[in-house]
């Protein structure tokens, strides 16, 4: 089945936007798991609550949160543009920030509990043979956290690239800019005679996410671990 | 004076207090489960930090809470072998044994690989992964990795306790080895007596 010119942008710009959504949020999910697993400070349920708020929030008052925040007067919006000269109103960033922002709660949540099952005694172990608490991080953590940041990465893929509600209030739907296969899909529907359009893009969709969860599942497999490697 | 350890660590409510010196060799510490020998051992390699007091192993002040002292775990030079054994999952035999042998700076290394694989009886190991092991075959390995790790000083806790009668034979005279020809001070951590008195210079019940 051939897509139009149109359709293939779609989906280039879809899996654009949650590519880049996802593997620039990596680190900083990561970080936040890593936090929520293995320190106590003041204002820990508070953080847990802030990352988990796109879980349950409507995700149209997400978008309109992300609109005051990053929008060209809110306090992100202009932190980007004055420091990086990056602007995101009605713009495809502000579509990878939107599926980050709603992606985030599901990475967290997978790395987290991946990094509580790793035996923090190994850890000790490691230490008493000479390595630093970094090199310990690299060698020992890291790596026994695999499967969660796989599981991680498909999730959020996944979650992001179904991402609707939050990329539209925030970002609208420009062609071209910030309409992601949701969107396409979305619009479709609303002209007469679109049904044709909206199959092959809800099976282009059905595609990406089997895809997704195939290649994951390799990784597992590839990284080592024993148990056929479900990461889901 | 190998060890010198007065230290006072908080557990729960109650307190683990433990005082003793020992003049070097092969140091157990005797007593029944429960009373805090597996705790001393960690204070010591730096996995836990006591309350208070000092602990000195071979003329090195590991910690020492009057003078503000308490050396990271990687600094203290400890070779640790665990009950449970503690290999790394991920990484095959070999790599268990050569990790803290890669991290340590070459001049502090004492033991290459072939010939703790001979000390041990484990060459035929190297490429297994630690789940595939025998216990009394990871307990090997893990002797194997601390020792490779180029240790000042020994802890040991149970080693012995997974193996069957051959290799536990085996394994002491090893450990005697340690202790007579590379003079490696060891603090040994059990409950069985004939152990104790076969290996040990010094006996500390607690």
């Amino acid at each position: 089945m051939l897509l139009s010119a149109e359709e293939w942008e779609v989906v280039a710009l879809s899996l654009k936007v949650s590519g880049i959504a996802i593997f620039a949020s990596l680190p900083l999910a990561f970080a936040v798991a890593w936090l929520l697993a293995r320190r106590h400070f003041p204002g820990k349920v508070l953080l847990d609550a802030l990352v988990h708020l796109p879980l349950v929030l409507p995700p149209v008052v997400t978008g309109w949160l992300l609109l005051l925040a990053f929008g060209s007067n809110g306090p992100l919006g202009r932190f980007f543009a004055d420091v990086f000269g990056l602007t995101f109103m009605f713009r495809w960033t502000g579509a990878a920030v939107a599926a980050a922002v709603m992606a985030l709660p599901l990475m967290v949540r997978a790395m987290r509990l991946s990094l509580e099952a790793v035996d923090q005694r190994l850890e000790g172990a490691a230490r008493t043979l000479g390595a630093g608490p970094w090199r310990t991080f690299f060698s020992i953590t890291l790596p026994l956290t695999t499967p969660g940041i796989l599981a991680a990465i498909v999730l959020g893929l996944a979650r992001s690239l179904g991402e609707f509600g939050a990329t539209i209030t925030f970002v609208s739907n420009i062609p071209g800019e910030t309409r992601t296969l949701p969107l396409a899909i979305y619009s479709a529907l609303q002209i007469p005679g679109g049904e044709t359009a909206v199959t092959r893009l809800a099976i282009i969709s059905v595609i990406l996410s089997l895809l997704a969860l195939v290649v994951s599942e390799l990784l597992a497999r590839r990284s080592g671990y024993g148990r056929g490697g479900h990461v889901i | 004076m190998s060890f010198e350890i007065d230290i006072e660590i908080a557990r729960g409510a109650t307190y683990i207090t433990n005082d003793f010196n020992s003049s070097g060799g092969l140091t157990a510490l005797f007593g029944p489960s429960g009373v805090g020998k597996t705790t001393t051992l960690d204070a010591v390699a730096g996995l836990l930090k006591p309350k208070r007091g000092r602990i000195v192993v071979a003329g090195s002040v590991l910690f020492d809470s009057a003078a503000g002292v308490n050396l990271a775990p990687e600094a203290r030079a400890c070779g640790y072998v665990f009950q449970d054994g503690r290999l790394f999952p991920h990484r095959t035999v070999r790599d268990n044994l050569l990790f803290g042998w890669h991290v340590r700076p070459r001049d502090q290394r004492w033991m290459g690989l072939d010939e703790a694989l001979k000390f041990l009886g484990i060459g035929h190991l190297l490429q297994r992964m630690p789940r595939t092991l025998s216990g009394g075959e990871a307990q090997r390995v893990a002797i194997g990795r601390a020792l490779l790790s180029g240790p000042r000083f020994l802890l040991m806790d149970e080693p012995l306790s997974s193996l069957d009668q051959a290799r536990r034979e085996e394994i002491m005279v090893v450990i005697e080895r340690i202790r007579d020809e590379l003079r490696l001070p060891i603090l040994y951590v059990s409950h069985d007596r004939a152990e104790v008195e076969r290996l040990a210079d010094q006996v500390v019940s607690i």
